[in-house]
């Protein structure tokens, strides 16, 4: 009796054992489940928590200030005008809103063309002082100063920089992250070279992607799309590197013997190898998308005496039209985000895009070539997060426009 | 109504004709970019491979010598990745195919994975940097890189396995639970032996992905020149997509590093292509056992 | 036109299958519109025809019966060349429409199944408007004159006693339509480009019994205009619309007589027990 009710009690741990076992393994599972997520928010997080962190900061580094006389009225000016100011293209006050004189500026170098060494004294001492002097008996003075010379009774006045707003910041036509005394953080350029590369590689990967997939979907015997297959896998499987390579030193002599252009490190050369790059995920995807036609749909078309031709484009195609979009917004997002092989054959200019012949900077491509040159934190490191964070909105549209198309195409079905 | 059928049915053949014939041709003519480069790539590249090229330092300012700290970088960097990647990412491709019920999780789970894999990898990099390097402080190192270029491969596992069970018919589901097995004991005895070889094949490709990004290691382990194999995790490496970019765009002198740059690219390209020539094979070959069982 | 066709039987050399003499008594009224001669089918490894020979009369209905898999269907397609989409067919012998081999060199499909148009077993209308479905066969075999496709689509639609149904919603899309009114929608496509056959591969086995009554009757209204072939699966379907039946199975045509004959005498006592039901 007692050795019955034993096994029993041994026969009742090992099941809550195995219940046990099987929940665990559930919740483990589930954690990974959860992991995509997780990560999808982790880089939300990390990405604006950086690039946010431009909007609002001065477009100068906070360890300089721009000084002026105090009877001087400009008491703001904008981060273009300070650039203006500093190349000699503004050379009078009244340029700007101010008196008609002309504007001097000052540099903490230039202080001994105005003060002897002895008044500086032998370790720098004096500097502050003589700041103070200098700035005091100028009235058209423009000085640029380190923050920390900046004595506590200054009797100049210190311009409050420009702060960086989304606007100046989206809208801005310059980008020269690295100017001195102020950073242009205009990214303008950059959107319009990423969409102009991007655009122009669909265009020329379309029609290519699109003859492809009806080639192999509807036309090919079974042989050469045996052969096919592989083929379009490989494309999708060499590396960005190597296809910037190749254009490097193959598509980038060819455009500029074409064009006869003086560089032909152009948007051009970049949209011909994106659309390289773009057409494996176009063809999978619309080949896929046409494949799903129904048979009886075809059938019925053949039947009545159409071509193959006229089948495919009056039955097939329409019936595939959402997939056959879906595979062109995909390829734009493999376009746009797109960054080894664009930065190695546009040229990288960072100037407003006016044709495709002309060499243009995408976003990607900016962040690859400069992120390792900004100091963590500083403003230009900001700036190139927050152009991290324009590319990830971008994909998230692409994505999900993506997702409701195919919802979308679910839902007709029934 | 006067209709000339045979003039009708001449043109829409006729049509049909060029259509197809410029189907072809563009068809063929994409296959011909694939050799193109291929060809371009072997062509010259071969000239350069030797024993001594896999199996040396960089020399003379990444003129001369071999890349075999880059092979060894990008090798550790693979390994480091699927390390992390695989046993996550099968995890949560059961979870999603033989565990999440229908509903806003699953549906939920699923974009979100669908929406890391269309981030680009650069933004990878500026994620890993900022999370990896900087906050946890493991610096620029293999262990960064790694954690990186795994988070990049995580969807592509994730949606290989579900692929992979999904393929697996539903009778065997539910003749193991019926023979009152446990839903773990059905998907580890049944569920993933059939499922195995397509996961398998699937991840071999994945691996040729890895071995060739870029820009996702570029500011979390990459290193531009360190002729020494790395001796720990927290090392930096070179890297062989990021060795290539370096000589061909901004090493000490590009056209002298133009050949090691050839060899270089011709070194990624076959690790690709090994991948995907193993992949194909062990498609046929369990694709064959499965029709003769 | 008679002697013609004899001539151009003649002419062709057929060692293999032994050369069938017309039936003169089944001949004497009506033409023979199709003709098949000793066709073996084959996909892949599987013999789907075994040699048949066949005869059918023009603006007569045939019906083919038989249980499922035993070639009824696969024969039915070889009229407008439908098998040609299947890879791994191979097809031998003599299929003749209008004394013409189809198989030969030099035809072209398109042409053969503008003349030869089909009805299949599910409903299947394209994706468009109702107008667009029957315009369809029209625009791809090239008349771009609007007043004569109007006119084309209204007759059709008619034919297939459908126009009263629908002439008020000539725009909405064809799935609006119940399953019986997208039939006889694909009836009137199948119509409007003026075949002189009408192929049915078991036109009313997907609809309720009223909507295939419907298509019943039309069928028997339009075998004044259209020679006709129609696959069932249904006895009774067949007893009632087909003037000739032929029994198929296993790829073998067993017996092909007056459905009369075939349903009241039939020779073949694997015909006799598949009418009766014994098996099927």
């Amino acid at each position: 009796m007692q050795k019955l009710f034993l096994q029993k009690s041994i026969c009742n741990r090992v099941k809550f054992f195995r219940k046990l076992l099987e929940r665990l393994i559930e919740g483990l599972l589930m954690l990974s489940g959860g992991l995509t997520s997780l990560i999808v928010v982790l880089i939300v997080v990390f990405l604006f928590r950086e690039g946010l962190g431009i909007f609002g900061s001065p477009s100068m580094e906070t360890s300089s200030v721009l000084v002026v006389n105090k009877s001087n009225p400009i008491k703001s000016l904008t981060a273009a005008q300070i650039k203006n100011i500093f190349d000699q293209n503004i050379t009078h006050w009244n340029e700007i809103g101010g008196k008609k004189d002309t504007i001097i500026l000052f540099r903490i170098d230039d202080l001994t063309n105005y003060v002897s060494e002895e008044e500086v004294g032998a370790n720098l001492e004096n500097v502050p002082a003589c700041l103070n002097k200098v700035v005091d008996s100028i009235p058209n003075i423009l000085a640029f100063l380190p923050a920390n010379k900046i004595p506590k009774n200054f009797k100049g006045v210190i311009v409050p920089s420009e702060k960086i707003s989304p606007g100046t910041f989206l809208g801005g036509k310059e980008w020269f992250p690295t100017a001195e005394p102020a950073a242009q953080m205009g990214v303008l350029p950059l959107i319009l070279g990423t969409l102009l590369v991007s655009f122009v590689a669909i265009l020329i990967a379309l029609p290519l992607g699109l003859s492809t997939a009806i080639y192999m979907g509807e036309i090919a015997p079974d042989g050469i799309r045996r052969i096919m297959k592989p083929v379009i896998e490989l494309l999708a499987g060499i590396p960005s590197v190597v296809y910037g390579f190749f254009g490097l030193v193959v598509i980038v002599p060819l455009i500029k013997n074409a064009f006869g252009l003086d560089v032909g490190e152009t948007a051009l050369s970049g949209s011909i190898i994106l659309a390289i790059m773009a057409l494996p995920t176009i063809i999978t995807i619309s080949e896929d998308a046409m494949r799903n036609t129904p048979r009886a749909m075809k059938e019925a078309s053949l039947a009545l005496g159409a071509t193959k031709w006229q089948t495919i484009y009056k039955v097939v195609i329409p019936y595939s039209a959402s997939g056959i979009t879906a595979a062109a917004i995909l390829g734009i997002g493999r376009a746009v985000g797109e960054t080894m092989a664009v930065l190695m054959v546009t040229g990288n200019a960072s100037v407003m895009p006016h044709s495709i012949l002309q060499p243009v900077r995408t976003i990607p491509a900016t962040i690859a070539a400069e992120l390792g040159e900004a100091p963590q934190g500083g403003l230009h490191y900001q700036a190139l997060f927050a152009l991290g964070c324009i590319l990830f909105l971008i994909t998230l549209i692409i994505n999900l426009s993506v997702e409701s198309i195919s919802k979308r195409k679910k839902g007709e079905r029934h | 109504m006067n209709i000339d059928h045979d003039k009708i049915f001449r043109s829409k053949r006729n049509k049909q004709n060029f259509a197809f014939w410029t189907f072809r041709i563009l068809s063929f003519g994409i296959a011909g970019i694939l050799f193109w480069i291929l060809g371009f790539i072997v062509m010259h590249g071969i000239k350069v491979i030797s024993w001594d090229f896999i199996t040396k330092m960089p020399e003379d300012g990444m003129t001369k010598g071999g890349i075999m700290p880059a092979i060894v970088g990008t090798l550790t960097l693979v390994a480091g990745s699927i390390i992390f990647a695989f046993p996550l990412g099968i995890m949560a491709g059961i979870y999603m195919n033989e565990y999440a019920r229908e509903g806003f999780l699953k549906r939920f789970i699923q974009v979100m994975t669908n929406n890391l894999a269309g981030i680009p990898s650069i933004v990878f990099g500026l994620f890993g940097m900022s999370l990896f390097v900087n906050k946890l402080h493991f610096g620029d190192s293999i262990l960064a890189g790694s954690l990186t270029l795994g988070i990049l491969v995580l969807p592509i596992v994730i949606r290989t396995t579900e692929e992979a069970l999904k393929a697996v018919d539903d009778s065997f589901r539910i003749g193991s639970l019926a023979l009152g097995a446990s839903k773990w004991q059905t998907t580890s005895r049944v569920i993933l032996p059939s499922a195995f070889p397509n996961i398998i094949t699937g991840l071999i490709l994945s691996i040729g992905r890895v071995s060739g990004e870029t820009a996702p290691i570029l500011f979390t382990c990459a290193a531009y020149f360190l002729p020494k194999l790395p001796h720990s995790i927290m090392d930096q490496v070179m890297a062989l997509p990021y060795h290539l970019y370096v000589i061909a765009t901004s090493g000490t002198n590009i056209t002298e590093s133009r050949p090691i740059a050839y060899g270089t690219a011709l070194v990624l390209i076959a690790i690709v292509l090994i991948m995907n020539i193993l992949a194909n094979i062990l498609r046929r070959y369990f694709g064959k056992k499965v029709k003769t069982n | 036109m008679l002697t013609v066709m004899e001539e151009k039987i003649a002419s062709t050399e057929v060692p293999i299958i032994p050369k069938q003499e017309i039936p003169a008594s089944n001949v004497v009224e009506q033409k023979i519109k199709i003709q098949t001669k000793g066709v073996n089918l084959h996909y892949g490894e599987f013999h789907a025809l075994k040699g048949i020979t066949m005869t059918m009369q023009e603006k007569t209905v045939t019906a083919l019966i038989g249980p499922s898999g035993c070639g009824k269907s696969t024969y039915l397609r070889l009229f407008n060349r439908m098998n040609d989409l299947i890879p791994n067919v191979n097809i031998e012998g003599y299929v003749l429409v209008d004394g013409k081999d189809i198989y030969e060199r030099g035809v072209h499909v398109d042409e053969l199944r503008k003349n030869v148009g089909m009805v299949f077993q599910k409903p299947n209308p394209f994706p468009k408007t109702i107008f667009e479905n029957v315009a369809y066969g029209l625009r791809v075999n090239g008349i771009t004159d609007k007043n004569f496709i109007a006119e084309r689509v209204e007759r059709s639609l008619e034919q297939a006693a459908l126009w009263d149904e629908v002439k008020d919603k000539m725009k909405k899309s064809a799935f609006e339509l119940s399953g019986g009114q997208q039939q006889r929608l694909c009836i009137a496509r199948a119509l409007a480009v003026e075949p002189s056959i009408l192929l049915m591969d078991e036109p009313a086995s997907a609809l309720d019994p009223i909507s295939s009554a419907k298509i019943e009757e039309l069928i028997y209204e339009l075998k004044s205009k259209y020679t006709i072939i129609i696959v069932t699966h249904n006895m009774q379907q067949a007893g009632r619309v087909s003037d000739h039946t032929a029994f198929f199975y296993m790829g073998e045509l067993i017996e092909t007589n007056t459905t009369k004959e075939i349903f009241t005498n039939p020779q073949n006592i694997r015909t006799q027990n598949y009418i009766t039901g014994r098996f099927g």
